[in-house]
This record gives C-alpha cells, sequence and structure tokens, in this order.
C-alpha cells in the first residue's frame, strides 16, 4: 500500500482531528492526519480551558456528558492528564432575572444527567465567601473543572501515533477532491494523501474545505482575549464565569496548579486566519480586570504577565458543525465549535470515529448537521 | 539573616525607618526599597517553584525577582521603589483568599 | 514648527539625543520613560541627597554623562516628559501609557523606540540562589545607591562590562574576589582589527585591565564556569570554574555578578509588527532598520542598545540619527552634513561592536553542555532537563512551542532572562541551526500590569 494511502483522511490537526486520529486508530482504521502547521497551535491551544458542560445548548449535553467521562480517564487512555482538574465550575450572575436564568438552565439540565446546585443569599457566601457583593447567585457544578489547552491536541497527537496514525505537520492542503470513490488531498508541495473517508477537522478554515464539495457555511472568525497573571500560592478551586447579557460581563477566570489565573472573556478581538495571526484588543485587559475585582475583590492585588488570542471559528447560529456531509459519501465533518469545543474535544473525536466506523452515533449529532445550511 | 550588600559610601543620609515580616528595620532615605531589604537581611522573597531564598537579580527593574508584599496585599517592585517611612512590607504574599 | 505628533520612548542617551534633534526642529516630543529619572542604565542618575561627584560614578565618561544629563535638563520644559510611565503595549499608531494605575492612549505620527538593553545571561548551576545578580545590577548598586552586592564578589561572563563594572568596585572599595572571563586570550587579540574602529576604548579598556591587576584582582581567561556553590537559605558561597589549562577551581565569595553583553530590549518593536533579522555577531534577533534607524513599519524608528547593541556611544548617535530620519519623514528640514557625521560615527561603532562580539563571544556551545539539573527559567524553575525533554520527545524545535511545553519563557521576566540560552539548548538538543529555533513571540504587557489598572477617562495635561 502506498504510504500516502490510509482508510481515513484528516484535514486540520487542532482537538477535533488529533482525538480523531487516536480513536479511529483504536477502532483499526489506518489514519493520515495531515496539518498545516503545528498540532494544537491554532484555537486548541490558544482558548481558556474550559471542561465544563455548564450552560451549554442543551441537546449539546449528551456530547458533552461523553467528553466529561473521557476526561476522567485520560491517563489510562493516552498516558497523560493534560492537567485536567475536575474542580468545579461556577456560574455567577449579577442580577436576580440573571439567577432566575440559571434556575432554568438548571431545572432543564437535570433530565440530561448534569447536575447544577443553585446557590444564593447565606448559602452562596458560605460556600464561596469570597465573592464580591454584586453577585446574585452561583449555579455550581462540580464535576466541570478545567484543563490544560496547550498540552491536549499534542499529547492526543502523540498517542495517536503510538497507536499507528501517521500525522504529518508543516504540510498545507490546497485542494481536496473526489475522484473514483477516493478522496485526494494534494499539498502546497505538491504531495498526494488518498483515503475512502475524508474527515474535515480544520477549524475557522473548515468552511474553505466545505466550500471545495459545494457546502459553504457562515461562519465568522474571532480572537479570544485571553491574560494569565503570575503564579500566586493555590487557592482558587472552582473555574469562575459570569453569565450576563452584555458581553463586557462575560468574563471567567482560572487558577491552575502552580498557581497562575487565567482569564478571559469581555470582548472578541480581531483574527486574521489568512495571516493566522489574532489579536488582544489593549482594552480587553482593563475591561478584564473590572470584572476580575467584581467577581473576586482580594484578586485586584494580582498581575497579568501575558495576554494572548487565538483564531476560532463561529458559526451564525452558534452551533457547530459536526456530522456526516449532506453531499458526498465518506466526507464527514467536525469544526466550527465557536469558542466552546475545548470540553467537546475528546466526546467529538470518540463520537466521529464511532461515525465513521459504525454508520451511527451513540449521542445525538442531529443539530449539528451540516445539511441545516444547505 | 545576615545583611547581603554592604554600603560603600553615601552613608550621611537621613535614616528612615520601616519594618521587614514584623521586625523593625532601618534604612537611608535615598535607597531602594530593595537596597533597604538588602542592607538589613539576605533575601526579599521565596521562590515558588524551587524554595531557595531569592534577593533580586537585575536591579533595573526587568527581572521582576523582587517582588515583596504590603499588609494590604498591594504589591511592590523592590527595586524600583523608594523606602519610606513606616512602609511595612512582606517577604510573602498574604493570604489571597 | 510641526505638528506631527512624536514619541520617544526611553529616556537614556538615544531618546536624550533623540529629543535634542527634534526639539532644536522646533517639535515638542513627548519623552515617556519608566524610570524615576533621565539618563538610562549606563548614565543613571543618582538619587537626590547623594553626593557623589560625577568622576566617581562615571570615571572616564564623566565628561559625557555631564553632557547628557545637562542636556535633558536643558530640554526639559521643552518636552512633554512623562516619567514614571511604562509604555505596557503599542498597536495601531498608538502607544499605551501606564502611570499610578491609569492607562492612556498616546497616538503618534512618528514613534522613536530606545528601550535599551539588559544583560545577557547564560545559566550555571546554582545561578538562582539569593547573591546571583547580573552585571548591570552589580553596577546599578554600585552607581545609584552607593553599594556593593556582597562582602565578596566575583564577576563572571566576558564583555567589556565585566571588566567596567570589576574596576568600579576596586575603586570604590569593595572586595572583588575575582574576575572570571570565559573569553580566550586569543579571542581578543584575533579582534583587535575591528577593535581598533576606537582606540579611544581599546585603550581606556586595557587601561581597566591593568588596574585590576595591579590591585592585585585574580584574573582568569577562557574559563569554564562549573557551578555557583552555595545553599538554599544563605545564597552563595563560591563560584567553581575550570581555568584555561582545565583545573577546577573554587573562589569563596557571597556574591557572583554575571553577564555576557546585551540583549536588546525589543517588545515594542515587536509588538509594533516590525520584521526582525538574525544578528549573526551577537547571535540574537534584532528589529530590522535601515542606516538610519527606520524600522520596517512606516512611522516606527529604533535608536540606542534596543536596536544596536552598540553602548553608550552608539545610542547618542544613533538616536540622535533617528531624530533625523523623523524630521526628514515628517518634510523638515534637517541637516544632511549631520546626518552624514552620524552615518560615519555609527559605522565605526559598528565595527567595534562586531569586534568586542569577537573578543569576548558569547559562549553559546556552554548551553549545549550544562548539566540536566541546571535552572534554565529562573521564574518558573524549569531545569535544562525538562526543556531537553520537550524537545526530544515531544518535537518542540521552535522557541514558542519549546515555551509551550516546558514553559521557559512563561514567567514574569517574559523570556528575558532564559530566552537566548534556551534558544541554544532546544537548537542544541534538536541539532538544529540556532535560526531554525527562532524568536520568543512578544506579548503585552511588555512587564507586569497590575489587575488595578483602569483605562484613563482623558488624557494627561
Amino acid at each position: 500500500m502506498n504510504p500516502n494511502d490510509s482508510d481515513v483522511l484528516i484535514v486540520g490537526g487542532g482537538l477535533m482531528g488529533t482525538t480523531a486520529a487516536f480513536f479511529l486508530r483504536r477502532r483499526g482504521h489506518a489514519v493520515t492526519l495531515l496539518e498545516r502547521g503545528l498540532v494544537g497551535q491554532q484555537a486548541s491551544g490558544t482558548n481558556f480551558g474550559n471542561v465544563r458542560r455548564q450552560g451549554r445548548f442543551l441537546p449539546q449535553l449528551p456530547l458533552a456528558n461523553r467528553s466529561r467521562e473521557i476526561w476522567g480517564q485520560l491517563p489510562e487512555l493516552i498516558g497523560h492528564d493534560v492537567e485536567f482538574l475536575p474542580t468545579g465550575h461556577i456560574r455567577v450572575c449579577y442580577s436576580e432575572a440573571q439567577a432566575d436564568r440559571l434556575e432554568t438552565y438548571a431545572r432543564d439540565a437535570r433530565p440530561y444527567g448534569l447536575e447544577l446546585q443553585m446557590l444564593r443569599g447565606e448559602a452562596m457566601r458560605a460556600k464561596f465567601p469570597y465573592l464580591g457583593p454584586e453577585i446574585r447567585a452561583v449555579s455550581w457544578a462540580p464535576r466541570d473543572g478545567h484543563a490544560n489547552p496547550r498540552l491536549a491536541a499534542p499529547a492526543f497527537a502523540r498517542a495517536a501515533v503510538r497507536e499507528g496514525a501517521r500525522i504529518v505537520e508543516d504540510t498545507e492542503v490546497v485542494r481536496v477532491e473526489k475522484t473514483a470513490g477516493r478522496f485526494v488531498a494534494t499539498c502546497a508541495d505538491g504531495t498526494t494523501y488518498r483515503a475512502a473517508v475524508l474527515l474535515v477537522t480544520a477549524g475557522a478554515w473548515g468552511n474553505l474545505l466545505s466550500e471545495q464539495f459545494g457546502e459553504p457555511v457562515p461562519m465568522s472568525v474571532h480572537g479570544p482575549q485571553m491574560a494569565v497573571t503570575e503564579p500566586v500560592p493555590y487557592c482558587l478551586v472552582p473555574v469562575v464565569g459570569a453569565s450576563s447579557d452584555s458581553i463586557e460581563e462575560i468574563f471567567y477566570f482560572r487558577q491552575v496548579k502552580r498557581g497562575n489565573i487565567v482569564m478571559g472573556g469581555c470582548a472578541r478581538g480581531p483574527a486574521y486566519p489568512d495571516a493566522r495571526r489574532a489579536y488582544v484588543l489593549p482594552g480587553s485587559p482593563l475591561k478584564q480586570f473590572v470584572q476580575l475585582e467584581r467577581i473576586i475583590p482580594a484578586l485586584r492585588r494580582l498581575s497579568i504577565i501575558r495576554v494572548w488570542s487565538g483564531i476560532e471559528g463561529y458559526m451564525a447560529d452558534d452551533v457547530p458543525i459536526m456530522g456526516p456531509s449532506a453531499k458526498v459519501d465518506g466526507l464527514f465533518y467536525a469544526f466550527g465549535f465557536c469558542g466552546h469545543g475545548f470540553q467537546l474535544g475528546p466526546g467529538v473525536g470518540d463520537t466521529m470515529a464511532e461515525l465513521i466506523d459504525t454508520g451511527r452515533t451513540s449521542v445525538p449529532i442531529d443539530p449539528f448537521l451540516i445539511g441545516r445550511f444547505a | 539573616m545576615t545583611p547581603r550588600f554592604r554600603r560603600l559610601a553615601e552613608t550621611g543620609r537621613p535614616a528612615v525607618r520601616f519594618s521587614i515580616d514584623g521586625q523593625a528595620a532601618q534604612a537611608l532615605q535615598g535607597d531602594t526599597l530593595l537596597v533597604a531589604m538588602l542592607c538589613n537581611t539576605g533575601a526579599v522573597r521565596c521562590s515558588e517553584f524551587g524554595g531557595e531564598r531569592r534577593a533580586g537579580f537585575c536591579l533595573m527593574g526587568a527581572c521582576q525577582d523582587c517582588g515583596v508584599w504590603t499588609p494590604q496585599g498591594e504589591r511592590l517592585r523592590a527595586c524600583t521603589t523608594y523606602v519610606s517611612e513606616g512602609l511595612e512590607v512582606l517577604t510573602a504574599m498574604p493570604a489571597l483568599l | 514648527m510641526s505638528t506631527a505628533r512624536v514619541a520617544i520612548v526611553g529616556a537614556g542617551p538615544a531618546g536624550v539625543r533623540c529629543a535634542e534633534v527634534l526639539v532644536a526642529a522646533g517639535l515638542r516630543p513627548v519623552l515617556v520613560d519608566e524610570g524615576m529619572r533621565d539618563g538610562g542604565q549606563i548614565y543613571r542618575r543618582q538619587p537626590d541627597g547623594f553626593g557623589r561627584g560625577y568622576e566617581a560614578l562615571y570615571g572616564t565618561e564623566a565628561e559625557r554623562a555631564r553632557a547628557l544629563h545637562e542636556t535633558f535638563d536643558r530640554l526639559r520644559a521643552r518636552l512633554d516628559y512623562r516619567p514614571q510611565t511604562l509604555v505596557w503595549n503599542a498597536a495601531d499608531s498608538e502607544l499605551h501609557l501606564v502611570r499610578d494605575g491609569l492607562s492612556h492612549g498616546l497616538p503618534y505620527d512618528a514613534v522613536v523606540v530606545c528601550s535599551g538593553a539588559t544583560d545577557r545571561l547564560m545559566p550555571v548551576p546554582g545561578w538562582q540562589r539569593a547573591g546571583c545578580y547580573s552585571l548591570g545590577a552589580a553596577q546599578i548598586a554600585l552607581k545609584a545607591q552607593a553599594c556593593a552586592i556582597g562582602e565578596k564578589v566575583v564577576f563572571l561572563g566576558t564583555g567589556p562590562l565585566l571588566y567596567l563594572v570589576a574596576a568600579q568596585y576596586a575603586k570604590a572599595g569593595a572586595r572583588v574576589a575575582a574576575v572570571v572571563d570565559t573569553a580566550r586570550r586569543g579571542d581578543g587579540i584575533r579582534a583587535l582589527p575591528q577593535l581598533g574602529a576606537r582606540p579611544d576604548v581599546l585603550r581606556k579598556g586595557l587601561a581597566l585591565i591593568a588596574y585590576l591587576r595591579r590591585a592585585g584582582v585574580a584574573m582568569f581567561k577562557g574559563a569554564t564556569p562549573v557551578a555557583i556553590e552555595g545553599a538554599d537559605a544563605a545564597g552563595v558561597s563560591g563560584l567553581r570554574f575550570r581555568d584555561a589549562s582545565g583545573r577546577e577551581r573554587l573562589v569563596a565569595c557571597d556574591a557572583v555578578a554575571m553577564g555576557y553583553h546585551l540583549r536588546a530590549e525589543t517588545q515594542l518593536a515587536d509588538l509594533l509588527r516590525c520584521e526582525f533579522r538574525f544578528d549573526a555577531e551577537s547571535r540574537q534577533w534584532l528589529p530590522r532598520i535601515d542606516p538610519w534607524g527606520r524600522a520596517s513599519v512606516a512611522g516606527v524608528y529604533l535608536a540606542g542598545d534596543g536596536a544596536r547593541l552598540q553602548g553608550a556611544d552608539g545610542a547618542e548617535a544613533s538616536g540622535a540619527l533617528a531624530g533625523l530620519a523623523v524630521l526628514r519623514d515628517l518634510g523638515v528640514p534637517a541637516d544632511q552634513g549631520q546626518a552624514d557625521r552620524l552615518l560615519r560615527v555609527l559605522a565605526r561603532m559598528e565595527r567595534f561592536r562586531v569586534g568586542i562580539a569577537r573578543a569576548f563571544p558569547w559562549p553559546w556551545r556552554q548551553a549545549a553542555d550544562l548539566p540536566d539539573t541546571t535552572l534554565v527559567c529562573r521564574c518558573e524553575g524549569i531545569t535544562a532537563r525538562e526543556l531537553r525533554r520537550v524537545v526530544t520527545d515531544e518535537g518542540a524545535r521552535e522557541a514558542n512551542r519549546a515555551k509551550a511545553f516546558s514553559r521557559v519563557g512563561m514567567g514574569r521576566c517574559q523570556g528575558r532572562y532564559c530566552g537566548l540560552a534556551g534558544a541554544e539548548i532546544v537548537a542544541a538538543a534538536s541539532q538544529s541551526d540556532i535560526r531554525q529555533v527562532g524568536r520568543l513571540r512578544a506579548q503585552a504587557p511588555v512587564k507586569p500590569l497590575p489587575a488595578t489598572t483602569r483605562q484613563a477617562a482623558h488624557e494627561p495635561q
């Protein structure tokens, strides 16, 4: 067999592609993954690192639940814990109206197996005494947590390679076509790779490939606005996120074991997919400082030492693209996760592998089908 | 701990009293906080990850290795801050939460 | 008089001479400086209340220092001078300044970045111990605070600063235990042609060495550092090294001042999206400039050690020349004769810089030989072993990738003190050329920014 031929060709080496490569190998498929840069460099490596089910679009919860199970098994599965900590996650809010919405969500999420606890008043202050006086209510997800996005896709990639996957970095795919029942990807240096199945996990560039197969999708790109503090003694256990209608108040932060506090939100920044650059607006950290002090006043004494951004693909309906092509047999997609894909990564890879292997998925993915844009 | 730095000149300046971890200390007006501390003791903080004491490194505000704290939780970069009368400094951050 | 808005970042020799040129042409530039006083590093002004004279402080450079300070004092009323102000970010023709917890935007038509340099460091086992300082730090302690960094100081590294600070310490009455230079005698001899570009500086350098010899200071050339001995609590107790003949020696001391030339402060140039080039002589990445100091981005000019690494005299000349470039590009008449003279001066400075780099080579090969247990990243406590591991086991062969996997460069100093040596370790571990490893990409803030910082409501007057 030509070494450039495989059962499944994956284009895009972020978290979705590398997890799919891993799980496909476990199901015995020959896999080749092509990545333009280095695995995990784009949205996968620059996001906030939330491993969060709370707050998701409800039909996404089965997928998120499945993913959460895998997060807890990473050391046995891929030999690396990706610094996953099941610290719990709290959503805080500033108004009674928003608290009611959180309460409604908690009620509606319960049938999906997501147990959330609402806390207000005395009970809230007793459990989370460090919260600022403006906080009205907390929705607490004890089994959510966080992990290290810089490490996740590379760890899955190494595990996939150990299982026998072929991962080719620094390889730009310029064209993909289906001829004589097989997909042929042509790279910038002229090399071609072929497979009966193609999985597009190209993130913010996914629509450039879906377009080539007559399935354009309405995607926009934005840069997350991230910052991190110096390390301080570990003391903040849960991930904290503010729930609000106003983007300036949508702010989230988490403390890693080494002590740095990673934070993000308050704005979306400019991203340039052609140049593969994205920027943090100078005003963003200043806005974040305001929100940080509102939520946990004691954290005002910290300093940030770095900001960064990345390139995230957002679908117009804020729902990702996942599942089979509506037009081409053997073509599958998993991209455009709207800035909320990190927690889903292991579940997406596992589900796409199941779909490609068996033709079915044990978690529903109907809401994510690309055919909705036809 | 024995003082680390040695004064070679300019000792005729007015005295400044301050404290390090609650202990009274003396410096001279015009000393940076780092110099003030190191004329009283041998280190200004403990490394987060290695446990060894640190006593500054670059003295020009570049290495960020001389950060100390006030009891109120304010962060001071010792090499670019002047010591002042009554200043209280802590060599470890007061508990955050 | 031009109404163009010109900002100068840095009130050291480059920034002050740039300001002088602009003010003479009728402009009123904004001069932003992080420090409490003008002067930069080498010509750092002592605080109020200190009495030492210029000769005591600046030795052979007393007249240059005095002239620079007097120039600033004369210019001050005609400048929009912003001391104790950090430029923490820059984007879209706007600088972002912070002072007293308030961040202001400063739009500009032209910016001259004179951000200077820090010492360049090569890790040594034990360099994280209390009592280990950069050469620049040892000099600042003496010059600006009249202190020695210890009772008994060893000077380690290479370059003219090594001998200058050691001699300053000896003259000021401090105990200099040894001067340990990694450069070999032959290196200096081979570089004589380039060093001859500035015979006066060469003479001063030789005089410093002679002074140290007369003072009975033990001096070693061709040395290889082995370890800085000491203890976690008490700090440094000695320097262990191999001399030129390979014999291992231990010099007892309570302080080590170390450094290997300079590392340009290029964060603002990077944030302004200037192109960089690899400078083979100094083995580091510098922003690309034309002979006048124009960067690759319109409206951005770079001068001084932050772009040229030529020292204080080169900084003065390049600062003035960058000022002339700004004027010319704004269509303001500028003195071509002065520009020609400065271009000639800078050509000599450049030849001399090459000579210095060759006479006192940055011992980059030491990086490959560092024991695995050596700390590379002081801020994050990351060892050479860990950095090598991400190269060999995780395929990180580029500086930012290695940083993402190992955390080297993720600490408070933002890669200032680990970046260059870290790149050498990555190159050695991946058996690739240093150029392929690339450089750490700068991100805002240029220095840590407190979470108490707020956007100012309006521009300060």
